[in-house]
Order: structure tokens, then C-alpha cells, then sequence
């Protein structure tokens, strides 16, 4: 995914809940059953599931661009200076 | 970046929270429910009046019970407990309460009951005074409850519903 599907998703988890929570509540009070409010909802968990979690390809319809190998060559990265210690220092923190 | 496993986690917390509270709204509109209960019971006869050994005095009853349990059911009810106590006063006990049968009723079509039934438990007065006391004739002093049991049990049913329970009482 990339940062715009993330957000995306977020916001449809989000809503789908809350929208299944609602649409499950107000069906179970009219029918009078506690069973097809949780039948509902489970249901609904279950879309938003296979909605939001996996990598669909339409969360990353604005893909990051990752720098190409040969230009991170031109920019090596900074070695460690090779420092001489003594060994008792290593104690003292 | 959110992972696969991040996502997950977060649906679920949510999905749990949004449960919660859609079974405590279920719960809430339970307050506004006010059933109408019919009951009656009588003594159709003594089966059986015996002095026990440690002095106590041991009743078995038949009793003819009829009732009208059908309100008391709401869309958030899972079953409703009834059962039968004789409540009544020697010259030793003020009050003595003696619960003689139960039954679970466990959905709307079985809310209407009439019934003989014989005591499931023991009555049993303390003292054995009872044969001096008439306790035959403070009989028409038996209460009903009701409890209306929701829910409560997180792990059997794996629903994270907080309920109430319930008590009424009708006095006949």
C-alpha cells in the first residue's frame, strides 16, 4: 500500500464498522432479534475484513517512488570512524 | 507503513469495541420495557406430612400453578427463570422463605404455563413446630419470582454483552 491507500483504508474500516453497527442494531430492535443483529454485524465484520486488510491493488494507485540502485550508488552511505578506546571506558557509563 | 497484521488488529479492537457497544444500547432499551405479569398458584393437596428424625418437620405439596410469562420477554432476553417459594411466619421464624420448584423458560412460545406440579425440594420447617403453627393456612402468602436472566456468560457464548438481571415480584 501506499501512504494515500493507508489512509484509505483506515477511513473505510472505520466507516464500514460504524455504517454494518448501525444498519444491525436498528434491524435487530425492529425484528425483535437478538440473533439477526449479530448475524448482521458479523457479517459485516467479515466484508470489512476482505475489504480493508489486504493489499488490494487499488490502495496503491499512487505508488511511492523508491530511488533506482545505480543513483543510491552516488550517494554512498557515511562509513563509522574506526576509534581506539580504552577498554575499561566501556564500564564507566 | 501499516502491515497486514497491523490492520487486523486494529478491525478487530474496533469491531470488539462497536459490539460492546451496540450490546449495551440493546441492553439500555430494556429499561423502558415494563412487562405484565399473570400468575396464580394454589394447594391442590398435602402428599405428605412427616416429623423428621433431627425434629424438623418435612412437607411434600402438589400444587396447581397457571401462568402468564409472555411479557416479560424482550428482544434481549435469553431465558427467564421462574420458580415457586412459600414464604411464611411460625412462633420461632418471623419469616421463613422456602423455595419449593423452578423452571427455565427459555424462549416466548413456552411463556405459558399451567401446571400441577409437586415440590422439587424439600420443605422443610425448622423446630418441627409447624404442626402447632397451621402453616396450611398462611399458604396464600406465596410470591413469585421473576428473574430475567440476560447474557451474562462472556465465554460460552463468546459475546461481550453486558446485561442485566432483573427482579420482579407478583404478589397474589
Amino acid at each position: 500500500m501506499d501512504w494515500q491507500g493507508q489512509k484509505l483504508s483506515e477511513q473505510l474500516m472505520q466507516i464500514l464498522l460504524v455504517l454494518f453497527a448501525t444498519v444491525a442494531f436498528v434491524t435487530g430492535y425492529l425484528m425483535g432479534s437478538f440473533q439477526i443483529m449479530l448475524f448482521i454485524y458479523a457479517a459485516g465484520v467479515i466484508l470489512t475484513t476482505l475489504i480493508t486488510v489486504p493489499n488490494w491493488p487499488f490502495f496503491n494507485r499512487h505508488p511511492l517512488q523508491w530511488l533506482d540502485p545505480i543513483e543510491a550508488e552516488h550517494y554512498p552511505k557515511p562509513q563509522p570512524v574506526a576509534s581506539k578506546k580504552k577498554p575499561t571506558k566501556q564500564y564507566q557509563k | 507503513m501499516h502491515s497486514v497484521l497491523y490492520r487486523l488488529n486494529t478491525l478487530i479492537t474496533l469491531a470488539g469495541f462497536l459490539l460492546a457497544v451496540m450490546c449495551s444500547l440493546a441492553s439500555f432499551t430494556d429499561t423502558f420495557h415494563v412487562p405484565s405479569v399473570t400468575a396464580h398458584a394454589e394447594v391442590l393437596k398435602v402428599n405428605r406430612f412427616r416429623k423428621q428424625l433431627t425434629g424438623n418437620d418435612e412437607v411434600s405439596l402438589t400444587l396447581n400453578v397457571s401462568m402468564n410469562l409472555r411479557s416479560t420477554f424482550t428482544w434481549n432476553t435469553k431465558q427467564v427463570f421462574v420458580f415457586v417459594a412459600a414464604e411464611y411466619e411460625t412462633a420461632k421464624n418471623s419469616l421463613n422463605q422456602v423455595s419449593l420448584w423452578d423452571h427455565i423458560i427459555q424462549d416466548k412460545g413456552h411463556a405459558k404455563l399451567e401446571a400441577q406440579i409437586t415440590n422439587k425440594y424439600p420443605f422443610i420447617d425448622q423446630f418441627g413446630k409447624s404442626a402447632n403453627t397451621n402453616m396450611y393456612s398462611a399458604k396464600p402468602y406465596m410470591w413469585e419470582a421473576i428473574f430475567v436472566v440476560r447474557r451474562s456468560n462472556l465465554f460460552s457464548t463468546g459475546i461481550l454483552c453486558p446485561r442485566q438481571v432483573k427482579q420482579l415480584k407478583t404478589r397474589w
